[in-house]
């Protein structure tokens, strides 16, 4: 079924979208995928098609299309490489938990906590952003890299050692580098090395679904405008970029910020979603784990992004029938799509190879070659 | 164009295959026909934690193997354990998948993060709920389906710090605890007691990550404390480390564990006399006498080629309380999912008992909390002597 | 006394990343890529040699160096199979390639030695420690040979890279990889070159870490590989003294912020340090500043 589904947006879809700009065509076919993607995903799980295994993996995968898209946003439109966009995710996630224990007894409607404590969290999120990158974003390539992934440490550090929770009046406490004592386990919010605990869990696809949506839409928009024109040229060319007057830091901090805040908003939904996160989570393999996202759905491209991590969220549960070999059949997948996606020539040699194997008959045979010669009159061409 | 197309497609036809597959994988969710009682079990078979979820997982499948040669009452059990790699969001996919392939009762998550994840989604679909392993107090908490088989880590922490206090009263004690789900919660409450009765820590010392590797800090500072006993509530991975580096340093102080010290001998080609002196609060002494540890290590040993540690015991003696509880319900395994938990939360609520390798007559508490007294070990000669 | 003390510790930590930051650097320096595997490739050097020497009941030293033939051959073909045929697509997505050799690494040892740690046994197993000031000041044998061993290393590398012709034809690669395949240079000889040499160097570092830190596990290198990597850009990236004086460097800053501030905030202020570090040189140590042209 989905595989008719994304035939149409790709043909028909394309087709249509063409004719108006490259940015309508991206847009199309992003809001397309998350679309109908959720409608084949909602009624799979009304019809009983869909296993529990996939219908809990519904909001984690909002949640990382959310991040692939923003992280998208400093790696293919800011040409930046970063390391470090779990940090921001935590950030986020953090005070979102925080805020929603805060709401949880003043307000009854949960879709309003979710929302202010995802703005609460974007805002944060943004905050550390600026902070980090007014300093560091002077610096180039793999040492920015470096930079991101040491931001990156330094949360999980830090997270590791704040408290949060409420004191026997229902005030709110805090406590840096020792534990708040005196307080039932129930009433910690955040302890420590434990992480969050006690969240009441309160987010929906749908939540996901629109937090989606809000992140292609920013990204998109900012991409399409006269700033992220200018984000671009820098990344194309930084002193030429320069050199026609464009302020390169205020720009690529405009991405950087922007960025930052949409991994809060999904650190957020992460953290509404399940009833206890750890510090760990935030390490540097979640921080890799987006960017191979944005990397294997072709840096730049959002839709991209979108497939690729819904593909790679699910991947591993799928490959739970390989029990012990689980990992290492993800590994091994990884690496070939890695080198099947970024080189043709491997392609080719595959297809070769395929044919020496299984010799076709000679009526095929000379179909076969008929092809080839089409296809490299195509390449030359 | 061209080749974005055949990206495109094949991303496509990689998403439509996932999808199928998972799709298949949610299949085989029949109830009941046949009377065998499927219990799962999640943990971390993978990652820098895969140590824990593998020994719960050959434990409770050398439990199943026994129950079902045995076969004394009619009462056949599956056992299916998943990879949640020691993170909540993977630990709920694979309760997910057991939920999927028909689970009736959980023997699981391993670690605590997870089972606190878990033990919310288990709450509301009403599965019956007994973790090996998992220690943190929040994992049964508000949760009257979860139970512990192993003492959560308030507990261990008290305990710790009241046998210290008993025992040991005029030593000097400094602590090193990790930085992660399981250790801070012993140490907070070791020092809530420890220094409630008046006491004073000399040193406390952290580090973060289960393969930190230097550890002569943490142990400078607790030797220029004079610390001379040094508490270790943290797994015997990074223990055998400290170990190591202190007796390089020619520091020689007591070290004093909790479960998660246990193992510490199995780890291959580990120099016992590193080991001399350490005492540890366990509930599992894989060297012991009874003759039921020694059937149970013999077997594992057999099976898997290595000694087991306490996880592997807990979740033993898990799938026996479960058998056990099982039979006192007077259910088949026809039953479903939400008949058992009820009548197995009546059991264990109601007196029940339970004996095994790490503990006799285990009985629970309506928190979910299990009664039973953890053994003082010294490593002597390479073996655990009972205090 | 206790600030030496430290100050020993801190270098013998260092030296570990130290050697291991020469092979992280070597390998950027010709392909320019971040090779995440690397700290995996250390613990399959551990493993190795643990398994010569333990199972086989080798000698240390021929384990050593059966580990080190292996490294060499599996640096080499995972070049030639992962790698290169990803060439010239750009650093990302070889990085991503990296970190799926990453896993799979860690995953085919998981399969292949289980999960519980193993314990390594020492190259120096039996040697006393140096015992100076009345016992108060202890150097462990590993740490005095992880240092030699680095200085060794630098030294025969700058020398290697200087004065041969395989070297200068590397550093060929490395200024211009399309100039250098003009003038006649074997680009992929010299690429398979410096992944041997930089994987080579890996199961060295593997043995000497184990050797000083002696359990072993599946994960074993993948906090030092990062670690490593920082320290080579601290040090800057491609340069072979800046590996070296960044690893001891990041190794003294992790002891002494464990040690004089807090054991529970270190990461947070090794990488605080890191930062600032760059935020003043941002090329790191010994970097070369790459002028730009439009």
């Amino acid at each position: 079924m989905a595989d008719r589904i994304l035939k149409t947006i790709s043909t028909r879809g394309l087709k249509n979208a063409v004719r108006g700009s490259e940015y309508k065509r991206e847009a199309l076919i992003s809001y397309g995928i998350l679309i109908i993607g959720y409608i084949v995903l909602q009624l799979g799980a009304v019809g009983g098609l869909i296993g529990r295994n996939l219908q809990g993996q519904f909001v984690p995968i909002c949640v990382y299309v959310s991040l692939a898209v923003s992280l998208n946003l400093v790696v293919g439109i800011s040409g930046e490489l970063s390391l470090g966009h779990a940090g921001f995710m935590a950030v986020g996630c953090y005070s979102g938990v925080l805020m929603s224990r805060i709401l949880l007894p003043h307000i009854g409607f949960e879709p309003a906590i979710v929302l202010v404590s995802m703005i609460f969290g974007a805002v944060l999120a943004a905050l550390a952003g600026f902070v980090i990158g007014i300093p560091i974003l002077g610096l180039r390539g793999d040492y920015l890299a470096i930079v991101t992934l040491a931001f990156g440490e330094i949360i999980v550090n830090l997270m590791n050692v704040i408290y949060f929770g409420f004191d026997k009046d229902g005030k709110l406490k805090f406590a840096f580098n020792h534990a708040i004592e005196d307080i039932e386990n129930s009433d910690r919010i955040i302890a420590g090395a434990i992480g969050a605990t006690g969240t009441k869990t309160m987010v929906t696809f749908t939540m996901g679904l629109l937090l989606c949506l809000f992140t292609v839409f920013v990204v998109l928009n900012l991409k399409n405008s006269k700033q992220g024109r200018a984000i671009m040229s820098i990344r194309d060319n930084r002193i030429a970029a320069e050199s026609i007057g464009l302020n390169v830091r205020k720009y690529k901090l405009t991405a950087f910020v922007v960025s930052a805040a949409l991994a809060g908003m999904a650190g957020t939904l992460y953290g509404l979603n399940f009833s206890t996160v750890a510090p760990t989570k935030f390490n540097f393999n979640t921080s890799v784990l987006i960017l191979v996202f944005v990397v294997l759905g072709s840096v730049g491209n959002i839709w991209g992004g979108i497939i690729a991590a819904s593909i790679l969220t699910v991947l591993p549960e799928v490959f739970r029938q390989f029990a012990d070999y689980r990992m290492l059949t993800y590994a091994i997948v990884l690496i070939l799509v890695m080198i099947a996606t970024y080189n043709p020539t491997i392609k080719a040699r595959v297809k070769a190879v395929w044919t020496k194997i299984n010799p076709v008959k000679k009526k095929d045979k000379d179909k076969g070659k008929d092809k080839k010669r089409k296809k490299s009159g195509k390449e030359v061409a | 164009m061209k080749t974005k197309f055949t990206k495109f497609m094949a991303a496509a036809l990689a998403a439509v295959m996932a999808f199928a597959l998972a799709a298949c994988g949610g299949g085989g969710s029949g109830e009941g026909g046949d009377a065998v009682l499927k219990i799962g079990s999640t943990g971390p078979l993978t990652g820098p934690a895969a140590i824990y979820g593998n020994a719960v997982k050959n434990g409770g499948q050398l439990a199943v193997d026994e129950i079902n040669a045995a076969n004394a009452d009619g009462i056949q059990l599956s056992w299916q354990a998943e990879d949640d790699e020691h993170d909540p969001e993977k630990a709920v996919n694979a309760y997910n998948t057991l939920m999927d392939s028909g689970m009736q009762i959980l023997v699981g998550p391993t670690t605590s993060a997870p089972a606190v994840a878990v033990a919310e989604k288990a709450d509301a679909d009403r599965v019956f709920t007994l973790t090996p392993s998992a220690s943190q107090a929040a994992v049964t908490e508000g949760h009257d389906n979860v139970y512990q088989l192993c003492f959560n880590d308030p507990n261990q922490g008290t305990a710790a710090a009241q046998y210290i206090l008993a025992n040991m009263k005029d030593k000097k004690v400094g602590v090193i605890y990790q930085q992660n789900d399981y250790s801070q919660g012993i140490y907070e409450k070791f020092k809530a007691e420890y220094e409630g009765a008046g006491n004073k820590i000399v040193a406390t010392e952290a580090f973060a990550k289960d393969d930190e590797k230097d550890f002569t800090a943490q142990l400078n500072s607790m030797k220029n404390a004079g610390a001379d006993l040094v508490f270790v509530p943290i797994y015997y991975t990074p223990a055998a480390n400290i170990l190591t580096q202190a007796d390089k340093m020619g520091y020689n102080p007591t070290f004093f564990g909790v479960d998660g010290m246990d193992g510490i001998l199995t780890a291959e080609n580990f120099d016992a006399k590193l080991a001399e002196g350490v005492m540890l609060l366990t509930p599992f002494v894989a060297s012991a006498e009874d003759e039921a540890t020694q059937k149970f290590v013999k077997a594992y040993v057999d099976a898997y080629g290595e000694e087991p540690n306490q996880f592997a015991a807990d979740a033993y003696d898990c799938v026996y309380a479960i058998y056990n509880a099982f039979k006192e319900t007077g259910l088949d395994a026809s039953a479903s999912t939400e008949e058992i938990c009820d009548a197995m939360i009546k059991v264990f609520n109601g007196g029940f008992t339970s004996s095994g390798i790490t503990g006799e007559e285990m009985k629970w508490n309506e928190n979910g909390e299990v009664d039973k007294t953890p053994k003082a070990c010294v490593i002597e000669n390479g073996v655990y002597v009972q205090k | 006394m206790n600030l030496l003390s430290n100050l020993i510790s801190g270098l013998s930590l260092g030296s570990v990343y130290a050697i291991i930051a020469l092979g992280y650097t070597m390998v950027y320096g010709i392909s320019k890529m971040l090779n995440f595997a690397h700290g995996d490739v250390i613990m399959i050097g551990g493993y190795i040699s643990f398994v010569m020497t333990v199972y086989l009941g080798m000698n240390g030293w021929v384990g050593l160096l059966i580990a080190i033939v292996t490294c060499t051959c599996l640096g080499v073909l995972i070049e030639r199979l992962a790698y290169r045929p990803l060439r010239g697509t750009g650093s990302l997505a070889v990085l991503i390639t990296a970190i799926g050799v990453s896993y799979f690494l860690q995953n085919v040892a998981l399969l292949i030695w289980g999960a519980n740690p193993k314990m390594f046994t020492s190259l120096f197993d039996g040697v006393k420690a140096l015992r100076l000031a009345g016992g108060k000041l202890v150097v462990s044998p590993e740490s005095l040979f992880t240092i030699a061993a680095n200085i060794i290393v630098m030294i025969v590398l700058t020398l290697f890279v200087n004065k041969t012709k395989a070297g200068k034809a590397m550093r060929a690669v490395s200024e211009d990889n399309g100039a250098a395949q003009l003038m006649g240079i074997n680009v992929n000889q010299s690429i398979s070159l410096t992944f041997a040499i930089g994987s080579g160097l890996a199961a060295v570092a593997g043995v000497l870490m184990c050797s000083a830190y002696p359990v072993l596990t599946p994960t074993t290198g993948s906090m030092p590989g990062i670690k490593a990597f920082t320290a080579a850009v601290f040090g800057g990236i491609g340069s072979i003294p800046g590996a070296m004086i960044g690893g001891l460097i990041l190794g003294i800053i992790e002891i002494f912020a464990r040690a004089y501030v807090s054991t529970e905030l270190a990461d947070a202020i090794v990488f605080a340090c890191l930062i600032i570090v760059l935020l003043v040189k941002p090329t790191g140590l010994l970097g070369k500043k790459v002028s730009e042209k439009v």
